[in-house]
């Protein structure tokens, strides 16, 4: 069974507070060169295996997992191979 | 005349807007359950404030898929007054009826808070009793209050009188230290094209009683009743 990831994060130009946060306790830990940080979501979705997949997930973004007015989004599709490793 | 208030599992200012239409305004409320479908004899719908759905994936975000839904964007498109207040507002954005998105509030803080108010347009059934640069003080709570727009939409907004308030100071003057959450242009409510959608952060409904610090909120539910009664 496939498994879709779904990265979704703000567009380029929507100020991240969250991702300057972080970026300044990175520095306080002493990291230097710590230049910018966005704080996005990671989506699993394990689904059937159809012709319409990418389709379907391209939809599952645009009218759900995302807000295209705020947000991006990549879609990844991870397959389990024989062994049991992802690739 | 009868107002709706829509409930979703994880409203939690349903009770705070009718009490302040049956108790203050003295008008027929019912409570409409989000399964339900039809939204009945009601003039006035309001989306409620509070966490619909834990405010899971992003606030708002899946509360416009429950069957009620359905009703209350055709109470829109039929261009009856709808009002979105805090978490109703939020669902207005997310289910496309109002434009733009409400994001984190830049502290990245909850804000709890009295604040300061400018009408900007009297042309919504909610502010057709106020005038334009009159300032009121309301109540804010939330996390997540950020307005963000597209320049092209904000051009939009501004071209077409569709910013209904704006955070000021106690004067009345715009500035980014009334901002309370970074909102852009200091926005803190807006209306559809139409202006008979309206949603904003602030709570008019918890600012309907002198005992809880002001009635300037009452203005908008009294504006409404006017404005359906004599239409």
């Amino acid at each position: 069974m496939p498994k879709a990831l779904v990265y979704v994060t703000f567009k380029a130009g929507v100020l991240d507070p969250q991702g300057e946060a972080v970026r300044g306790a990175l520095s306080s830990l002493g990291f230097k060169g710590v230049n910018d940080v966005r704080v996005g979501k990671f989506i699993e979705i394990e689904l059937e295996d159809t012709d319409d997949i990418l389709a379907d997930l391209e939809r599952m973004c645009q009218d759900l997992l995302a807000n295209p007015v705020i947000e991006d989004y990549r879609i990844e599709i991870a397959n389990e191979s024989k062994n049991g490793e992802k690739r | 005349m009868h107002f709706a208030v829509i409930v979703f599992p994880g409203s939690n200012c349903d009770h705070d807007c009718y009490h302040a239409i049956k108790d203050v305004l003295k008008q027929p409320v019912r409570f409409v359950w989000h399964k339900e479908t039809s939204l009945g004899d009601a003039e006035v719908v309001i989306l409620p404030g509070g966490f619909s759905y834990g405010d899971y994936l992003r606030a708002g975000a899946i509360s416009r898929f429950s069957p009620i839904m359905k009703a209350v964007s055709m109470h829109a498109r039929d261009g009856r007054p709808l009002l979105g207040i805090c978490n109703g507002f939020q669902c207005l954005t997310e289910s496309g009826l109002l434009p733009g998105a409400l994001r984190r509030n830049e502290s990245l803080r909850f804000v709890c808070d009295d604040v300061w108010l400018k009408c900007e347009t009297s042309r919504t059934p909610f502010t057709c009793n106020i005038e334009p640069e009159e300032t009121l003080k309301m109540t804010i709570a939330h996390g997540e209050g950020n307005y963000f727009c597209d320049s092209e939409t904000l051009a939009e907004l501004e071209d077409n009188d569709q910013i209904v308030f704006r955070y000021t100071d106690a004067n009345g003057n715009v500035n980014a230290q009334a901002n309370p959450n970074g909102s852009m242009e200091n926005i803190a409510g807006i209306c559809n094209l139409q202006g008979n959608v309206v949603g904003l952060m602030p709570h008019p409904e918890r600012s309907c009683d002198p005992l809880l610090g002001g009635e300037d909120g009452l203005r908008m539910f009294t504006s409404v009743m006017q404005m359906v009664i004599s239409s």
